[in-house]
């Protein structure tokens, strides 16, 4: 299939985490949208690695063209991992002090 | 190398010291004594002397430049703690985990100062960046913590999708995560690839200016720094926004010139919107805390020079804005933490009651207008010369140098406050070794307006 399917589906998949960042008012549910932007991206980058590797395939049996892309995943998840985890406990604290996980509250500071 | 495994093991064991030790005296002398050692470490692989030789597959590259800023972030850090060990021990129960945290975000720092392949400038970005989250909301029960250290997070991770895609469409154009030579375009195939380059490389550019805080995507800064506690307001304000600002100039070297015109279009409006909007906002604010937030978005506008051109002035230029920048602030935030509220009425009559410190105050804010004798003279000098040597039109210098007279206007509000004002100064007891510690910053920003070349020679040799 061609690399243009997988570019249109990728970027789709990443302009509905951005419209949501921008427009849901849960910071929980602000957080699952970022965290579909990180995995459209991880997506597109498996089907770059894909596309690099079997053009390499035409002329070369054994290659490796391609694998630093998969690794990169790898690298997005555990870092995707830790983000979590941090900002699972900023929500955390915050809905302690407030009981509540409304973004709403972080227009206190503007005055 | 050595500095990345040194930070990366010493904030591990900065982790076991606050369950071993209990008192927080102890944490900070741990610290420094790790600092020192990190220094050290440095200093070793800059003389050619390495703890682990590894095969590094091009991911990383060693040179004079990174080892060096290495080196100055290294030691801004260990002033850094150094005056403020006290502040950090009355935040939270456990002083050592901040300073863990400290030694992790030199550990990013370390490798952004040498990354040469974009996976670990992502890596490199990222253990910067997640601990910093931590030490924003580390006032667990203040509410402009907690809110500053929400909108920290999704502001940063936010920006940090947008990286990712920039970086998977480069990789789309080029097939390779590797920098390039900037004097060659990979991408000469179809339109596709040139297309995919050119909207990695926008989207590469945006989340850094999120990262430095650069008009216009700067709106989170403010908050941040307003709500984190202010001492580590001062040190994501200065050490950290050296990393991020250095990460950026090497990044935009070595690969945004390869599309040629396009890219100092997009840069002069970025930095034009950065200088207007982080001056004329500071002139409006009531609080001192804020006003530096504002005055630092001002101050990249001024960094940014630096990515006009890879030439020396740019290189000297930003080591020296680093160095005077990080200085200058880290003494105001120094003074501003002694403050019981952070108005500008809080500092009438202080020059009265405090000469000394009223005294050091009016160096800083004079180094950070770029009043020559002061170590900001210079880094504005050499900043502006570095766009006029890369051929920039003289219009953009004169456009800077009007900004910067109007950041005059607000630093010297505060001058005006303590001497001119009548009042009682709003100020916490401080000890005497306190004030011989800010000195000490003094003198630094005196050295680097009168001797600039001392600290550039390292550069070099």
């Amino acid at each position: 299939m061609s690399i243009q399917y997988y570019i249109i589906l990728c970027l789709t998949l990443f302009s509905i985490g951005v419209v949501g960042v921008l427009t849901r008012r849960n910071a929980i549910i602000v957080f699952m949208c970022i965290e579909l932007m990180l995995n459209a991206v991880n997506l597109l980058l498996v089907a770059f690695s894909k596309m690099y590797h079997g053009a390499a395939l035409q002329s070369a049996a054994n290659t490796t063209a391609g694998i630093d892309a998969q690794i990169f995943v790898f690298f997005i998840m555990v870092v995707a991992a830790a983000e979590v985890s941090v900002g699972l406990a900023i929500i955390v604290m915050m809905y302690r002090n407030t009981h509540s996980v409304d973004i709403n509250f972080l227009n206190r500071l503007k005055n | 190398m050595n500095a990345i495994i040194a930070s990366a093991f010493l904030g591990v064991l900065m982790m076991f010291a606050s369950w071993i030790f209990d008192n927080e005296k102890t944490h900070t002398r741990i610290a420094l004594a790790g600092l020192l050692a990190l220094i050290v470490a440095n200093v070793l692989q800059l003389n050619g002397i390495y703890t682990i030789p590894v095969d590094y597959k091009g991911l990383l590259s060693f040179t004079q430049f990174g080892l060096y800023v290495n080196t100055i972030l290294f030691i801004l850090t260990f002033l850094y703690v150094w005056l403020n060990g006290d502040e950090i021990a009355k935040i939270g129960n456990h002083a050592a985990d901040f300073y863990a945290l400290f030694f992790f975000v030199l550990c990013g720092a370390s490798i952004l100062t040498s990354f040469n392949n974009l996976l670990m400038l992502f890596i490199g970005v990222e253990i910067l960046s997640i601990p910093l989250y931590i030490l924003t909301g580390s006032d667990k029960k203040n509410l402009n913590s907690n809110e500053a250290a929400l909108k920290y997070f999704l502001m940063g991770a936010f920006s940090t999708g947008i990286f990712l895609l920039g970086i998977t469409f480069i990789y789309g154009a080029t097939g390779t995560f590797q920098l390039l030579n900037p004097n060659v375009n990979p991408a000469t195939g179809m339109v596709r690839e040139q297309l995919m380059q050119s909207a990695g490389l926008i989207l590469i550019f945006v989340s850094f200016n999120f990262k430095v805080s650069a008009a216009p995507f700067h709106f989170w800064t403010p908050d941040v720094y307003d709500g984190a506690p202010t001492v580590f307001t001062s040190f994501m304000a200065t050490i950290v926004k050296a990393t991020a600002i250095i990460a950026f100039v090497v990044l935009f070297h070595s690969q945004f010139k390869a599309l040629g015109y396009a890219w100092e279009l997009l840069l002069t409006f970025v930095l034009i919107s950065t200088l207007f909007v982080g001056n004329i906002t500071a002139v409006f604010q009531r609080s001192v805390k804020r006003m530096l937030a504002y005055s630092s978005i001002a101050q990249v506008g001024f960094m940014l020079f630096a990515l006009y051109g890879p030439n020396n002035f740019a290189n000297e230029g930003i080591l020296l804005y680093i160095m005077a920048y990080s200085i200058a602030s880290i003494g105001l935030f120094g003074v501003l933490i002694k403050m019981k509220d952070y108005s500008f009425e809080a500092f009438n009559g202080l020059a009265k009651k405090e000469p000394l410190l009223a005294g050091m105050t009016t160096l800083f804010l004079m180094s950070l207008a770029g009043i020559p004798l002061t170590g900001g003279f210079f880094a504005k000098y050499y900043m502006l010369n570095a766009a006029v040597q890369s051929g920039i039109g003289l219009w953009l210098v004169v456009v800077a140098i009007l900004f910067a007279a109007i950041s005059v206007y607000y630093y010297f509000k505060l001058i005006q406050a303590m001497y001119f004002a009548e009042g009682e100064p709003a100020i916490h007891e401080m000890g005497q070794s306190y004030k011989y510690k800010l000195l000490v910053f003094a003198i630094l920003i005196l050295a680097l307006g009168i001797l600039p070349n001392v600290f550039l020679s390292y550069l070099y040799f």
